[in-house]
């Protein structure tokens, strides 16, 4: 079992579930969070006062999966997370981490089983 | 209405002359005792009109307010407004009217007359004759509320809110009261100075704007002023407000005439022409400075413009409004911007806005007034037919003494007041209580919920089933490059994905849009005709390192 842990733009979140969708992946976690790599903040104006935002704001993707998903999955978020024809700067990162177990609270189920497409 | 028929066009030329009459200083002295009566399609008018005024302060200025704090602060900001509402009401029933308004009274304050509204019901006030005078009284009050209000955006963010509300109480009879009674109410800036103000731009808005300097000058900055962000936490409620004030305002200068007649029109096309032009002026202005127009821009520019418009509104003509407004929207943007140099923390600009645009207002009023929009504005300006414009420059003159006697009485007033207050109440919320913010530290509330006790939908779906096996088996492959050294090709694959969309070759697209991921010179690729991605791939490394070999791998 892996933990993947993906930080995407947050307007490429439909295409992103759209093409983890076709290799049979739903379930998954998003939270909303701000970052910095190597694409440059936002300078934001108001009133003529120029604020430059560091921080960027992404979407974080937490998705369990067994073995046999895994680079499935991981190629799913790379086609629906790159822009344009050549990627851009600031598309994301993928993390994948082992994961120790996986318990299914309503039914107690745990490991490999207790992880749903 | 093409066709006015001769009575009709009487009775409008008699509202004007009516208007003309009262709203000068010494109508007191002709008004017959006995008042005209009352006129239906006036008395519709400023009900309509008080409603609308009420609608700048609640919601329209609150949502400007609350739009531009932090979120920790938004709910504090529209408290500023929705309190207002209610304390300065009650206090100008029980006795700010009379004190503005009453007869017999001394040079500060009006006499006691209608304390607690006595004698007010059933008859009309000689200030507006054909209104009943608890009209006039209602009308008159959602000037009391706004006026107040308009100063809390200096002190948003660190005021604390029992200090808050003694402010605003003695603000509002100590300051407000006798400004009404010198320029409305028949004392010594309209009787003596001869200064010409249509609808409050003096009485509110150079005196609130002169009062938040002193109040933001005196509270001192908020904590991390200067080196922390602190921006506008939402704009859309920003912009809703100052739409609300665009079109409140129709009640606040077109109101002013006081009745349903040809001046209220002037005053209203007046109104509307310099919030257009202003927005237009300051999106300009800050186009030219940072190359990009802003909604806030607009939002403020508009607002800027009704300002500015406010103490002319009823005495110029809508070409005069244009350049008033732009003018107000372009000399209040560069008055914003000068304020960081400046020093002083005004939260929300109640500076720059009001007192810039209301002085500038009240300057350009004493430069484009003409007796041909308002022939009142003989008696009112105490002989001339017009301003600068017109080959009066003593009208301008005369406009700035009125803005210099505000701007002092209410600016040593207000210091005075926070003086005296701050000895009883702390004026200033504690470090704690303004890294907190006031929604809590204040009122206990917070405006934005995250987490908790949000509702979740509950989606019923089939049993889950373990995923065991990916439901389409990949065309996986990976090529290998053979013959590159290995920095050479990661800086190359580098230099290629680097390139801008138009750029790219077209061996690069076809391969880009197959390959997952790059481990080494090995390429996984998750589609594609395995032979052509060969080539295209040898084809791309071939140009920095002829002796690149693309090789399939089992």
């Amino acid at each position: 079992m892996k933990m993947i842990v993906a930080i995407i733009r947050p307007e490429k979140l439909d295409s992103v579930q759209q093409s983890l969708a076709e290799c049979d992946v739903y379930l998954m976690t998003v939270s909303e969070v701000l970052g910095c790599g190597r694409q440059h903040g936002t300078v934001e104006v108001y009133r003529d006062q120029q604020y430059e935002e560091r921080l960027v704001p992404k979407l974080k993707l937490e998705i369990a999966v067994n073995e046999a998903f895994v680079e499935d999955a991981v190629e799913a978020i790379v086609r629906g997370a790159r822009s344009g024809d050549a990627g851009r700067v600031g598309d994301g990162k993928i993390f994948i981490l082992p994961l120790e177990d996986c318990v299914r609270i309503r039914t107690g189920e745990v490991g490999a089983l207790a992880i749903g497409p | 209405m093409v066709n006015l028929d001769a009575p009709m066009r009487l009775r409008r030329l008699m509202f004007v002359a009516a208007v003309a009459l009262v709203v000068s200083s010494d109508a007191r002295a002709q008004a017959p005792a006995a008042s005209p009566a009352i006129d239906t399609g006036d008395t519709a008018w400023m009900l309509t009109s008080t409603a609308l005024v009420l609608m700048m302060t609640i919601p329209g200025l609150a949502l400007f307010y609350g739009g531009l704090v932090r979120a920790k602060n938004v709910l504090s900001t529209l408290m500023h407004s929705f309190f207002c509402a209610g304390l300065i009401s009650v206090v100008w029933v029980a006795i700010g009217y009379t004190l503005s308004f009453g007869s017999g009274g001394n040079w500060l304050w009006g006499g006691l007359e209608h304390l607690g509204l006595r004698g007010v019901l059933g008859t009309a006030s000689p200030l507006a004759p054909t209104i009943p005078h608890a009209l006039f009284v209602a009308y008159q009050a959602t000037f009391a509320v706004i006026t107040p209000a308009l100063i809390s955006g200096a002190f948003a963010e660190r005021m604390r809110f029992p200090a808050f509300a003694a402010f605003m109480l003695l603000w509002s009879v100590v300051i407000y009261c006798p400004m009404v009674h010198w320029v409305w109410g028949g004392g010594w800036i309209a009787s003596q100075l001869g200064a010409l103000d249509f609808a409050g731009g003096t009485v509110v808005h150079v005196a609130s704007g002169i009062s938040a300097l002193v109040t933001a000058v005196y509270l001192g900055r908020r904590i991390g002023y200067g080196h922390e962000p602190m921006v506008p936490h939402n704009l859309p409620l920003t912009v809703i407000g100052a739409s609300l004030l665009w079109v409140g305002w129709f009640g606040f200068n077109a109101g002013s005439a006081l009745g349903s007649n040809g001046l209220a029109a002037v005053a209203f096309i007046n109104t509307h022409t310099a919030a257009a032009a202003a927005a237009l002026a300051w999106l300009a202005v800050e186009s030219l400075k940072t190359g990009k127009p802003t909604l806030l821009g607009a939002a403020s520019g508009a607002v800027a413009g009704l300002v500015a418009i406010t103490p002319g509104a009823g005495f110029v003509t809508p070409m005069a409004s244009i350049a008033i407004g732009a003018a107000g929207g372009a000399v209040c943007c560069l008055a914003v911007s000068l304020k960081p140099r400046l020093g002083y923390d005004d939260a929300l600009d109640v500076v720059g806005v009001h007192m810039v645009g209301g002085t500038l207002g009240a300057l350009l009023t004493g430069v484009f007034a003409t007796a041909t929009v308002n022939p009142a504005i003989k008696d009112l300006s105490l002989g001339l037919t017009g301003g600068l414009l017109y080959g009066h420059p003593r009208l301008l003159w005369q406009q700035t003494l009125g803005v210099l006697a505000t701007c002092a009485f209410c600016g040593l007033g207000t210091l005075a007041l926070l003086v005296v207050i701050n000895a009883v109440f702390r004026i200033r919320a504690t470090r704690d209580e303004e890294i907190l913010g006031l929604d809590l530290s204040q009122h206990s509330e917070r405006a934005y919920g995250f987490g908790a006790g949000e509702p979740v939908a509950v989606v019923t779906s089939a049993e889950p089933r373990p995923a065991m096996a990916p439901p389409v088996p990949g065309n996986r492959f990976t090529i290998a490059i053979d013959g590159v050294d290995p920095t050479t090709l990661v800086n190359r694959w580098r230099e290629l994905c680097g390139a801008p969309d138009r750029r790219a070759s077209d061996d690069f697209k076809q391969v880009y849009a197959q390959v997952t991921t790059i481990r080494g010179p090995r390429f996984r690729f998750r589609g594609g005709d395995r032979e052509q991605m060969r080539q295209r791939l040898e084809t791309l490394f071939k140009s920095v390192s002829p002796g690149a070999r693309a090789r399939l791998e089992a």
